[in-house]
């Protein structure tokens, strides 16, 4: 790292005192891991998909659906992330079979890419085509922190309002993909769906969205055919 | 949370930065955030002060603030606007082909280390 001294000063004693200029960005070192992290997995041809969203949303029980509708035709294994517990990763284990690991943050609001090679470290990638990282259910930090994943995904459910693409614009910002979840309640939560993919679109015109209800399958294949096509494509790119 | 998140970031790079240069006590970090940045100046100040608390060479070290005014630019009129005013919607022309110049920075700006005389005792 290149540092310059701009200054040196004598401060009484016979401590000196000098500033080390550094105009460095926090999430540099985060942003180089996670490209580091992205070429070794592109080079393995293990397909990272970061998932997203509010506490609640839904990601465990569409990850379950969408597992179990894929399994058979790709090798899929899952990092869950928490602040504490393993209910999530045992969730998954029962309901797919597939290999699962919990993590915990110790607290932290989000996943950094050094976290997520941990996790990676922890399960063997082997035979691997899909990994899929449930991130901490948060709408902020996890936005701030590229994790290495090969594409972001986040999970927007009904009860939570079509506004808030306006609310958490960032995260929606750096979204490949949309999920929105809980659609068979829609009638009970005055949820304008074209409203929402609207408001999307004014923060990030790329992303593209589907509607799903995890609980009745409603969309899943949909989100499948998405995630099969991701993977067939990051191993052609090899 | 989000703060505390940061904070231990920032405190991972300055002890790096620390190390790479010799430097045995840092007695204060200079950083630069902008106004839209996501992180709130007084929380990230509170969770410094109390993280560093467990620190060796940032024991105790002061943290500055510099806010960066968040400055949006408007692709269609070419004028400038405070984006926490008028957020996307660009004030003069009504257009949303807008984008942010400046104030979602992030930066260690400089730090202030402290170098023993040779000889003298560890504090």
């Amino acid at each position: 790292m290149n540092c310059l001294v701009i200054n040196k000063a004598w401060k009484g004693g016979m401590d000196q005192v000098r500033v080390i200029e550094i105009k460095k960005s926090i999430f540099e070192d985060n942003d180089r891991d996670a490209d580091r992290l992205r070429s070794e997995l592109r080079d393995k041809g293990v397909f990272l998909l970061n998932l997203m969203s509010s506490p609640g949303s839904g990601k465990t029980t569409t990850l379950i659906k969408t597992i179990n509708t894929l399994k058979d035709r790709m090798h899929i294994a899952v990092m869950e992330a928490d602040i504490d517990s393993d209910v999530d990763a045992r969730k998954i284990l029962e309901a797919t079979g597939v290999q699962s690991i919990q993590l915990h943050t110790g607290g932290m609001c989000h996943l950094d890419a050094e976290m997520t090679r941990q996790g990676l470290d922890n399960l063997d990638l082997g035979s691997v085509d899909l990994a899929v990282l449930e991130n901490v259910g948060n709408l902020v930090c996890p936005a701030e922190f590229d994790t290495g994943s090969s594409k972001n995904c986040m999970i927007l459910s009904v009860p939570e309002g079509h506004d808030k693409p306006l609310k958490y614009p960032l995260m929606f910002s750096i979204c490949d993909l949309v999920l929105i979840n809980k659609i068979d309640v829609m009638p009970y939560f005055d949820f304008d769906l074209d409203l929402c993919e609207k408001y999307i679109h004014m923060r990030n015109p790329k992303a593209e969205v589907i509607p799903i209800c995890a609980k009745t399958g409603e969309g899943i294949e949909r989100f499948a055919a998405w995630l099969e096509s991701q993977v067939s494509d990051w191993k052609e790119a090899r | 949370m989000h703060e505390l998140g940061v904070v231990f970031h920032c405190i991972k790079e300055v002890n790096e930065i620390a190390a790479e240069n010799k430097v045995s006590r840092v007695s204060s970090v200079t950083i630069q955030l902008g106004e839209v940045s996501t992180v709130i100046p007084y929380l990230f100040e509170d969770c410094w002060n109390w993280a560093v608390k467990k620190e060796t060479v940032l024991k105790d070290c002061r943290i500055k603030i510099e806010i960066i005014p968040a400055v949006t630019l408007c692709e269609d009129c070419k004028r400038e606007y405070p984006t926490v005013q008028h957020g996307k919607t660009c004030p003069y022309c009504g257009s949303l082909n807008t984008y942010l110049v400046q104030g979602n920075e992030f930066m260690i700006k400089e730090i202030e280390v402290v170098d023993k005389a040779p000889g003298s005792v560890e504090t």
